[in-house]
């Protein structure tokens, strides 16, 4: 990178700063209630806006996996509660079959969309990346603002779709045509289905915005000294995220804008040979397949842009309270390059029984198994990155550990599945469903948890409650496994996913007593979740306040700005870089900040 | 009724936790706020190594309970070959879990932090880090192997001698063609299909082929150790024949023909005195497919090549039925044939 425009830039930045003090006598300057908390253009509001609509996107997503674990646990039950939710759809207190899919559909594209993208990679890219490169706010804080109102309007078009006479979507968060395409194949297929998907056209131009920004801001903003092998491994993280997100969400956009004209234009590139209801369907000539191949194309680096952010923070958040500098930093980069790159190309690993040729097949194998090599790279650089160390353990750090563990377990099911031998039998059954939880799911909730106590002090100058916190951690790490380890039983057995009874079968209705404890475990668990959302809004404005500047004694630049920092983040001029970001137990020193001047005694090794 | 309580109990246990929990913070304060954060340290260390042992039981216990529920034998020649395979990965990927998770947690309790430790500064080692890419860069090339060299036996073309049946899923449920003597499928159009005048596939009756051919619904017959080739296909949205005792599974797609084939084992008789008269080989939908997935049921039945003669010599091909249909019912328009045999893009074989 060019130094000297850096430091350019940060000349008018200041200067701008500068003006913007001086202005607050003025009244076209100064900050009203809606330009402050609303119409915000600071990162660091956007990242909060961000995590509270993620939070209360988690709430709904998350009460809809209990709802219809009480469906599985207790097929033919009737529960009153759900009645009053749901009314029609739940008469008499049993879920219909059309709204059990309708709610697998939404917690799907909620969890996986809305929360662990927009509300991860969201609020932490806009925390984070201004404050630990050194920069007073992204490179374009207009279009960031943007980025949020999108998600929002996203957020708004998804939710209006739950109150429609036909109900949501309800073709899986695959959503694959035919099905998806044909309003006479499921009732979800109707308005639904076109609330869906211009909802999800949103959500692209929103992570669209906000991708670009973070890329062009993390190349142009560093601060003065900030070279790129100095950055902490969380900006290294997500700026991995964000190319995987401007590279793949555009095929995704593609392929329903595509759907969208098959549905209601008339075209047939989805659809062919289809006689539906008894209806002979005009088109011909269209391949259901290549919405598959679109849809994955995006699918699956999607899971990385979920699993990346949190394997930064948990680098991050491991390294300081183990009071020891990551293991390998450089090699952490290469893996999260590597594991960049093989993202794009693994698409077809899901489509290994769709019909696609089976040569083809070998080749998704082969790379796909290959990104086994970058994950045990990292898995074994954080063992040794926590081995000799002197471990607090915050809660944070917990559910940094918590994250490897699950990584690791969620990580191993990959091998199986990637290879086409096994995933033959296994494919689309609830063996699939415990491995993506563990891995991309909850390990991905892990490092958002550990990011949101660790960073907490950084949001709102207050700690949340440790206690409180370490009942959280605990209660949802044995709970996690509780739920989801006895599924890879089922999944072996050839349990297929998605099937709300299983009674008619002989072959797969052994596992009744399991499924009403996991539900019960889901209950607790999600109780649980609440009382950290409440730990979360209860400490906003009534937790411990933090004292000093560094609460976690770390290295970082975000540590350097006020406890309550403004809009521009220093006061005064950005410092000056001169190390990299894991000094840590250097030299018999605990920390040495990123800000202090290589000394002339010290060891050189990094 | 019950669920109300259990609201009142999670808001009743929730008001206590957090009464505890502020109540702690204010202790912390009263006795020294570094005082317990080293307790809570003690504390959480020793919990993780209990998490770690009682985990370990756990997945013990976990696989005691539930091994038992689990398939059984594969009932076909493919499905042993997924069997190894899946014990080899088991193996291997078992060995790495417990390493490293034995070593995640013993590390987190170790190197708790202690006031007379130093940590390590320790930021990289190259022989560890070749070490550790090696090590899985070999192990999984061998599980590639493996993999790659029963998938192409699995999805290689299936023996000549193989039985050819066409199935085809529907929203919800699963139709059956044999191709009867000549042991040609004749071709078909689903512009064809009619349920009403018993043309449910869309057969072309003016080609001879499909005069003997047989059609059943939900429920279809194959010879025990004669392999069988499955043509696979969808009249609606995708769907999935999935085999699970066979381990087998191929998705159903409208428009594009699929292709399964195996060699099944046992008899459903002699898996039925294995596992009890209960047993069936059922055909799951393991594809999306609307609201009825989940009871997108049909079966199999695995005979001899005697019991399965005499079946198949019980039912009649579909085109006379269709056609005392057709007879029966003449106000029915029938389409011409001849120009639906030019406009015929899609044939089977």
């Amino acid at each position: 990178m060019n130094n000297e425009s850096t430091i350019h830039v940060h000349g008018a930045e200041i200067e701008t700063h500068e003006i913007h003090h001086d202005g607050n006598g003025h009244p076209h300057h100064k900050e009203t209630f809606i330009t402050k908390y609303i119409f915000s253009q600071d990162h660091k509001t956007i990242s909060k806006q961000f995590l509270i609509t993620g939070i209360i996107w988690a709430i709904v997503g998350g009460l809809f996996s209990v709802l219809f674990r009480l469906q599985l646990g207790y097929p033919g039950q009737s529960f009153a509660i759900l009645e009053t939710f749901f009314g029609k759809w739940a008469e008499g207190g049993q879920i219909k079959p059309e709204f059990y899919y309708a709610l697998v559909t939404m917690h799907g594209t909620v969890m996986v969309f809305f929360v662990l993208t927009g509300g991860l990679s969201g609020t932490f890219a806009n925390l984070l990346i201004p404050l630990q490169i050194g920069a007073r706010d992204m490179a374009s804080p207009l279009m960031n603002m943007l980025s949020y109102w999108f998600f929002f309007l996203a957020s708004m078009i998804m939710l209006s779709s739950l109150f429609v006479e036909t109900g949501p979507a309800s073709g899986g968060w695959t959503s694959y045509p035919p099905l998806s395409a044909l309003g006479q194949a499921s009732i979800g297929s109707k308005i639904g289905m076109d609330l869906w998907i211009t909802s999800m056209a949103m959500f692209v131009v929103s992570s669209l915005l906000g991708n670009l920004n973070y890329i062009a801001t993390i190349l142009n903003m560093r601060t003065k000294g900030m070279s790129m092998t100095r950055l902490p491994l969380t900006i290294w993280s997500l700026f991995f995220t964000a190319i995987l997100g401007v590279l793949s969400f555009p095929v995704l956009l593609s392929g329903f804008i595509l759907l969208l004209f098959d549905r209601n234009l008339g075209t047939s590139f989805y659809l062919s040979d289809i006689f539906v209801n008894g209806q002979i369907l005009p088109n011909e000539g269209g391949s259901p397949i290549l919405y598959e191949h679109l849809f994955w194309f995006l699918g699956h680096p999607e899971v990385y842009i979920v699993i990346l952010p949190a394997m930064g923070m948990v680098s991050e958040i491991l390294s300081i309270n183990s009071r020891k500098p990551i293991f390998g930093y450089m090699a952490m980069i290469g893996s999260l390059f590597a594991i960049c790159i093989l993202a794009l190309l693994v698409w077809a690993h899901h489509m290994f029984v769709s019909g696609m040729n089976p040569f083809l097949g070998s080749f998704f194998v082969l790379l796909t198994l290959l990104i086994a090599i970058p994950s045990s790279i990292k898995v074994f650089n954080w063992l040794t990155t926590i081995w000799r160390g002197n471990i607090r353990f915050t809660p944070a750090m917990l559910f940094a550990i918590g994250f490897v563990s699950l990584f690791i377990s969620g990580g191993l099911t990959g091998i199986w599945l990637g290879n086409a031998t096994i995933d033959i039998h296994i494919h689309d059954t609830v063996f699939v469903v415990a491995h993506f939880h563990i891995v991309m799911g909850v390990s991905a909730f892990f490092g958002m948890f550990a990011g949101v106590y660790h960073w907490f002090p950084k949001m709102y100058g207050r700690f949340m409650n440790n206690t409180l916190g370490y009942i959280h951690f605990w209660i949802t790490f044995i709970g996690a496994y509780l739920i989801f380890w006895p599924m890879h039983y089922e999944g072996l057995a050839g349990v297929p996913r998605r099937y709300l009874d299983r009674s008619i079968w002989t072959s797969f209705n052994q596992f009744g007593d399991l499924n009403k404890v996991i539900t019960i475990v889901t209950i607790v668990v999600f109780a649980v979740q609440l009382m950290f959302v409440f730990n979360f809004f209860y400490s906003i404005w009534k937790g411990r306040k933090v004292r000093t500047l560094n609460p976690w004694s770390a290295t970082t630049l975000e540590w350097t700005t006020p406890v309550n920092p403004g809009h521009g983040n220093w006061v005064g001029e950005i410092p000056e870089v001169h190390r990299w970001a894991y000094d840590y137990s250097k030299d018999g020193r605990d920390f040495i900040p990123q800000t202090e001047p290589v000394g002339a005694n010290e060891t050189t090794e990094h | 009724m019950s669920s109300f309580w259990i609201i009142v109990c999670l808001i009743l246990g929730f008001i206590i936790t957090f009464q505890i929990a502020k109540a702690s913070e204010y202790v912390a304060i009263l006795r020294g706020e570094e005082r317990t954060r080293k307790e809570n340290n003690r504390i959480n260390a020793f919990m993780l190594l209990a998490f770690l042992v009682v985990g370990l039981v756990g997945v013990w216990y976990c696989n005691e309970k539930l091994k038992g529920k689990i398939l059984g034998e594969a009932a076909s020649n493919h499905g042993e070959k997924i069997d190894t395979m899946l014990y080899i990965t088991l193996a291997i990927t078992g060995v790495v879990f417990f390493i490293t998770q034995i070593l995640l947690f013993w590390f987190s309790y170790k190197y708790q932090e202690k006031s007379d430790r130093k940590a390590f500064f320790f930021p990289h080692n190259n022989k560890l880090e070749v070490i550790w890419t090696v090590v899985p860069a070999i192990t999984l090339t061998i599980l590639v192997g493996f993999g790659l060299y029963y998938w192409f036996q699995i999805t290689g073309e299936a023996p000549k001698q193989a039985m050819v049946v066409e199935v085809t899923g529907k929203q919800f449920g699963w139709e059956f063609r044999y191709p009867g003597k000549d042991k040609k499928l004749g071709r078909k159009y689903y512009k064809e299909i009619s349920e009403g005048i018993g043309n449910p596939l869309g057969q072309i009756w003016a080609d001879k082929d499909n005069h003997d051919d047989i059609y059943v619904s939900q429920e279809a017959h194959i010879v025990v150790n004669k392999p069988i080739k499955f043509i696979i296909g969808s009249k609606d949205v995708i769907h999935d024949v999935g085999l699970a005792h066979f381990r087998m599974k191929m998705d159903a797609v409208p428009g594009i023909p699929t292709t399964m084939w195996f060699t099944p084992k046992f008899t459903t008789k002699e898996m039925r005195e294995k596992y009890g008269p209960d047993f069936n080989y059922e055909i799951s939908c393991d594809q999306m497919c609307g609201k009825g997935h989940f009871s997108m049921r049909g079966t199999i039945v695995v005979e001899t090549q005697e019991e399965f003669d005499r079946w198949i010599l019980s039912k009649k091909p579909q085109y006379l039925a269709a056609m005392e249909m057709q007879k029966s019912a003449p106000a029915v328009t029938t389409t011409d044939s001849t120009s639906v045999q030019t406009q015929a893009t899609t044939s089977i074989q």
